[in-house]
């Protein structure tokens, strides 16, 4: 059909020339279906994102450490609330895009199922898991679809004063005790490789990268997001005395960037199809909060409908208001 | 190291500082393990806000107690430091946050009662409580119109919300009953000019819980035989493995920065 072709090339056109799609803008059903998917898995990393963390709130060891992640979790739930509402702009309903996290139909991002094993965890993962989440994000700020471009402008700015508190935890800890510095480097170890797979298979093992980079919904390839993130972290982590736990770590003068040692694309894989340590534990905590949940929805729902009617028929109230 | 001893006070307005201390932490400790958890994500953040600030209110009566006590003392070391028989929180504070509805409960009972003793701690003799009291009493205004719309939302919801939080008020109730029922912190405090006559209070906290579980179609509020001790350190068994949590990490690596 010449005239779709039409549309689709208006629309190529129109987000090469740097231009905002927003949601009543004709756009093509794939353009769509992969702002849905990738929309509503970030919203659920942020969502499955607060668990790790909030294993800690209760341990936190100053009431000043207690307040700060407390209060860093609940932001993850709010960038979820701003995901969620930027993907019903497209059609899909949150209810619909939680049934689907809950039937293990939807991914989340993958760092989410490894667990936080001592207080060097909230550190390393506010620098090091926030800090690869904010290479993504700032490039999404200038993502081809609106709503989620603004979302994103929004979120970006929280997640650096995250990033920047999570590496206030892991100096303080690599200036503290000897038990401490242990502990935030053994919190590196465990947490680096896994934040360097957060971008993703390499360009060439990605399928979906050519078309979003074509739509500008991604603007630069996963290599080239993963390599910046190490390059920028490894000053950091030497900066407060810690290793990067991979020998084959060194900065190459000609490319300008950091040589790095072999992914384990192995274990990638595996914990995206569910064989990570804490899969099942993370998708278990959110259909247990979700279950337990429904009883006071549903009396928020049934309250909210004879409110309404109340209103609309004064006479039959049945309660001083 | 002593913690417990050295900290010990016997100066009754330092006592009454951190029985209000103990209280706000102890109810924010109970609502963050909320985090995460909530039936859907706005009351998760708006259960998590009432945390940051019960939280945020520990930290200032901890801050002032640490200074009355001097010698080097810190709002963490009266928090993480000390045992269970020091603290002197009310029994409600501690109770296990059960269902939503559990929750909502307990939280509606302290709320009411919080707003009312803080309207009693902005005229106190002491100047530094009277600071702080204006600055609470404005977000726990907000704090109990969330915990009574609850009530009301689930009272008045299905058949099935209303069974539940008609359980949660009445299981709860007697430990409401201690708000009331003067201590020896309690009476030395109104000695002191310090504190509101708590056994005062009962009537207009009565009076507005009735009139919220009326509206909630529900009965109203029997507090029963009363279950106390909390004011006098003596706790539930809940209490010491709250504190075991929540001291464990700092308790473990004494004396660190954290």
């Amino acid at each position: 059909m010449g005239e779709t072709h039409s549309l689709e090339d208006r629309f190529q056109a129109f987000v090469e020339a740097e231009n905002k799609v927003e949601p009543k803008h004709w756009m093509p059903d794939g353009y769509r279906k992969t702002l849905v998917r990738q929309i509503s898995q970030h919203a659920h990393s942020e969502v499955v994102g607060m668990l790790p963390e909030a294993n800690w709130i209760t341990r936190a060891p100053s009431l000043r450490a207690k307040l700060i992640l407390l209060a860093k979790v609940q932001d993850e739930a709010g960038h979820g609330l701003y995901l969620y509402s930027a993907a019903e702009t497209l059609g899909t309903s949150r209810d619909q895009m939680i049934d689907d996290l809950l039937s293990g139909k939807a991914k989340y991002s993958s760092i989410f199922n490894y667990p936080t094993l001592t207080w060097a965890d909230m550190g390393a993962v506010g620098w090091l898991v926030d800090g690869a989440a904010i290479a993504n994000q700032v490039m999404l700020c200038r993502t081809s679809y609106g709503p989620y471009s603004r979302a994103m402008v929004r979120i970006c700015k929280e997640e650096s004063f995250h990033q920047r508190q999570g590496y206030e935890i892991m100096m303080t800890l690599a200036k503290g005790s000897p038990e401490q510095k242990a502990m935030a480097q053994d919190a590196l170890n465990r947490w680096w490789w896994p934040s360097v797979m957060m971008f993703g298979p390499s360009d060439d093992n990605s399928p979906n990268s050519t078309q979003s980079m074509k739509w500008r919904i991604k603007r630069k390839s996963n290599d080239e997001l993963r390599q910046e993130y190490i390059d920028k972290t490894v000053a950091q982590a030497e900066f407060i005395g810690l290793s990067i736990p991979d020998p084959e770590l060194k900065w190459n003068e000609e490319t300008g960037h950091y040589d790095f040692g072999e992914i384990d694309w192995t274990e990638f894989f595996q914990v995206i199809a569910g064989n990570g340590p804490c899969n099942s534990e993370r998708l278990a905590a959110r259909q247990k909060a979700h279950n337990e949940g429904a009883w006071v929805r549903d009396a928020a729902t049934a309250y909210a409908a004879k409110q309404s009617a109340r209103q609309s028929n004064p006479s039959k109230q049945t309660h001083a208001a | 190291m002593t913690f417990q001893m050295k900290w010990d006070t016997c100066d009754p307005k330092t006592d009454y500082v951190l029985h209000l201390a103990d209280d706000a932490l102890i109810l924010g400790q109970r609502l963050a393990e909320w985090c995460g958890h909530g039936p859907i994500l706005e009351q998760d953040i708006a259960l998590t806000n009432i945390s940051l600030d019960l939280i945020g209110l520990a930290r200032q009566y901890y801050q002032y107690a640490a200074e009355l006590i001097g010698d080097g003392c810190t709002e963490n070391d009266l928090a993480y430091h000390r045992d269970s028989r020091a603290f002197k929180n009310h029994l409600i504070s501690e109770q296990p946050n059960g269902h939503w509805g559990d929750t909502l409960a307990r939280q509606f009972y302290f709320d009411t009662f919080h707003f009312y003793q803080l309207e009693g701690l902005a005229q106190s003799s002491d100047e530094r409580l009277r600071q702080i009291a204006a600055k609470a009493i404005k977000e726990t205004s907000y704090h109990a119109q969330y915990s009574a719309e609850w009530i009301i939302r689930l009272g008045d919801g299905t058949e099935e919300s209303h069974e539940k939080i008609d359980k949660s008020l009445k299981k709860l109730a007697p430990f409401a009953h201690e708000f009331f029922i003067e201590s020896e912190v309690d009476t030395a405090a109104q000695a002191l000019g310090v504190g509101p006559k708590v056994s005062d209070l009962c009537e207009i906290w009565t009076e507005k819980v009735n009139s919220i579980l009326k509206m909630a179609t529900l009965e109203p509020v029997d507090l029963g035989f009363p279950k106390k001790g909390g004011k006098a350190g003596l706790h539930s068994e809940h209490h010491g493995y709250l504190l075991a949590e929540m001291q464990s990490l700092a308790r473990a690596h004494p004396g660190v920065t954290w």
